[in-house]
């Protein structure tokens, strides 16, 4: 095997950052561009830098994860943000926001749509992952 | 207010089942528990539905709280809570069915799942009132569909859904092609808006070209005449189940989007729309009866009558008289009721025999008399013989030829009746009269009643519907009342709360 030394160095520090920043897309989705989807797929591709520097079966490793059941977890979050307006008495998908005092982070809007978006999020890098897992593992 | 949240159901209720289902991959056992239960609430909600269409009339629901042109509206009337109803039904049934029919290397593979999304698509289809929403319904049904489609990974099925995907996303860009258009000259897409504001501008001929453009993107899913080439052999590829999903669902949701967009947006200028639509239609029955009567393969025959039937329910609608858009109502359902039974039972026919060469059958009748007379039922409602189920609709539909004036619609589709029954009729004589087929393994009697039950329970209900005929009458003119009187629509929608 050739040595990735410094691939994998790089890769360490970087994908932290990618992590850190599709967090801050995600989360910001509501003010600036951005949202569950770009958010989703800037992870999937700090995974995917991951899976260039080592190989399937280390980053298998590093996240125990299956990504189908990302999927429908995802999908569920959203399915159920959908229909759990319902017990409000209002129309589906109706989204309910307000203000809140947090400590630390102070005067934040809070908003069931990002629960949504968290649906999102976690499909896009369900699928994302899934299908270069498969063509991956493929022989 | 909150009721109105009850039509939404129809969509999220297989869409929550679908998902539960992804979290029990290999589990086939819960699969199966969890997807019964899931199809008879579904029934249910589904009845709930028509019940309160009927006696409230049509409901709408603003998704997400926003008001009429702006949101999302789905939108119930008699037409889409029937077939939403139907769709459930049948979705029931061939589930049923699946249990034995399909397989474990399927089942292992989110078979369940991907069929309640297949609902999913089908019902959101029914209920939206949003062209756009449409389109996203369309994909999420086709998406299922190549799933199907490909599941199990056979030579056939890969080469077939190679074909059925190219054709599917040409047609839905042309889809998206057509949308774009309607869009930057009307500026809307809620679909009562779009019909109120080209009233206004009473449809300009650029409206009556995107009007073709939609016939062709809803012709292709639909299979009309220039555009069935995929489908008799993207259908001949799938297990049985389902190819009785596809052939009792998929085009008729195409058949339905005409029915609306020709019922509700683009109908002030009917002598072009509406004769070029009944043109097209006499030809799809014309080519259908000759694919029913040529070939000597079970599932052929079936798959071409789906053709035929398009043609005759497309043809009701290119008329635009109160008789004909009853009778093409009336025929949409049972078409898909019988359809489904039709390829159950086809399906049960290759089981026993291993084969679909109908020259290789004969003589099941001695050994599976309920297979038999089930089918035999089956086959003279299919060609509307009167105390079933296809005959309220043709002649409906007959009775519009006449009052339009017609001749040459009464004439093809009075012949093609004729056709279909001498096609299915052909399957009755040559699969079960006659010496039983050489077979050298087995002339075993197999046990056949858990995939003959659904089938059976799909025909009981479409002799009901053929008998009581007078009783479902007064649920389809309510719907014909708001398909020939678009402003009802439009107010309910536009108006509404």
């Amino acid at each position: 095997m050739k040595n990735d030394l410094i691939l994998q160095t790089i890769t360490k520090v970087a994908v932290f950052i990618i992590l850190l920043f599709s967090i801050s897309i995600f989360l910001g989705g509501h003010y600036s561009p951005g949202g569950g989807f770009v958010g989703g797929l800037m992870t999937s591709a700090a995974i995917v830098l991951l899976l260039l520097a080592y190989d399937l079966k280390t980053v298998a490793n590093i996240l125990p994860v299956d990504y189908k059941l990302v999927i429908g977890a995802g999908l569920l979050i959203a399915a159920l943000t959908v229909a759990g307006a319902m017990l409000f008495n209002v129309p589906m998908m109706t989204h309910a926001y307000n203000y809140f005092d947090l400590p630390i982070l102070g005067k934040t809007s809070l908003h069931t749509a990002v629960l949504f978006d968290l649906g999102v999020y976690l499909v896009v890098v369900g699928v994302t992952m899934t299908i270069i897992q498969t063509i991956g593992e493929d022989e | 207010m909150i009721m109105n949240n009850l039509i939404l159901m129809p969509v999220i209720w297989p869409l929550l089942t679908g998902i539960i289902l992804i979290f029990f991959g290999k589990k086939v056992g819960i699969q199966k528990v969890l997807s019964l239960f899931s199809s008879i609430i579904g029934v249910i909600i589904a009845a709930t539905v028509v019940y309160r269409v009927y006696h409230d009339g049509m409901i709408t629901l603003a998704v997400g709280s926003w008001k009429a042109p702006f949101g999302i509206i789905i939108a119930a009337d008699m037409l889409a809570a029937l077939l939403v109803l139907t769709t459930t039904v049948i979705g029931a049934a061939i589930l049923l069915y699946s249990f034995t029919g399909v397989g474990k290397d399927r089942e292992h593979y989110y078979y369940y799942s991907i069929f309640q999304f297949l609902l999913v698509g089908v019902n959101g289809a029914f209920l939206t009132g949003d062209l756009f929403n449409l389109f996203v319904f369309f994909e999420v049904m086709l998406m299922a569909s190549y799933v199907l489609l490909v599941l199990g990974g056979t030579k056939i099925q890969l080469r077939e859904t190679l074909k059925y995907i190219i054709v599917n996303v040409l047609s839905s860009a042309l889809f998206v092609i057509s949308v774009a258009y309607l869009y930057s000259i009307v500026g809307t897409l809620n679909m009562a808006q779009l019909s109120e504001r080209i009233a206004e501008v009473n449809q300009p001929g650029i409206v009556s070209v995107i009007a073709l453009s939609f016939l062709v993107v809803f012709g292709l899913k639909a299979a009309i005449f220039p555009l069935f080439f995929w489908l008799p052999g993207a259908y001949y590829a799938p297990p049985i189940p389902v190819i009785a999903l596809f052939g009792a669902l998929l085009t008729k949701v195409g058949v339905y989007s005409i029915f609306r967009t020709y019922t509700l947006i683009f109908y002030h200028d009917q002598f072009f729309t509406h004769t070029f639509l009944g043109a097209l239609s006499l030809l799809t029955i014309i080519a259908g009866v000759i694919g029913a009567v040529a070939y000597w393969d079970v599932k052929k025959i079936i798959i071409y009558n789906i053709v035929i039937a398009v043609g005759v329910i497309t043809y009701g609608i290119s008329l635009m008289n109160d008789q004909a858009i009853a009778g093409s109502i009336f025929y949409l359902i049972h078409d898909m009721l019988i359809k489904a039974a039709l390829f159950l039972l086809v399906g049960v026919m290759m089981k026993i025999t291993g084969t679909s060469d109908l020259r290789k059958m004969g003589g099941l009748i001695k050994q599976y008399p309920y297979l038999a007379w089930t089918f035999f039922i089956a086959a003279i409602s299919l060609a509307g013989i009167p105390p079933f189920s296809g005959f309220a609709g043709k002649l409906l539909i007959l009775q519009g030829a006449v009052s339009a004036e017609s001749y040459v619609g009464l004439a093809v589709i009075l012949l093609s009746s004729l056709m279909v029954l001498y096609s299915v009729m052909r399957i009755f004589i040559y699969g079960f009269w006659g010496k039983p087929a050489v077979t050298k393994e087995q002339p075993v009697k197999q046990s056949v009643e858990k995939l003959l039950a659904p089938a059976i329970l799909l025909v009981t209900i479409t002799i009901f519907y053929g008998v009581g005929t007078e009783t479902v009458y007064s649920y389809i003119s309510q719907a014909v009342e708001t398909i020939l009187d678009p402003d009802i629509y439009i107010n309910t929608v536009l108006g509404g709360e």
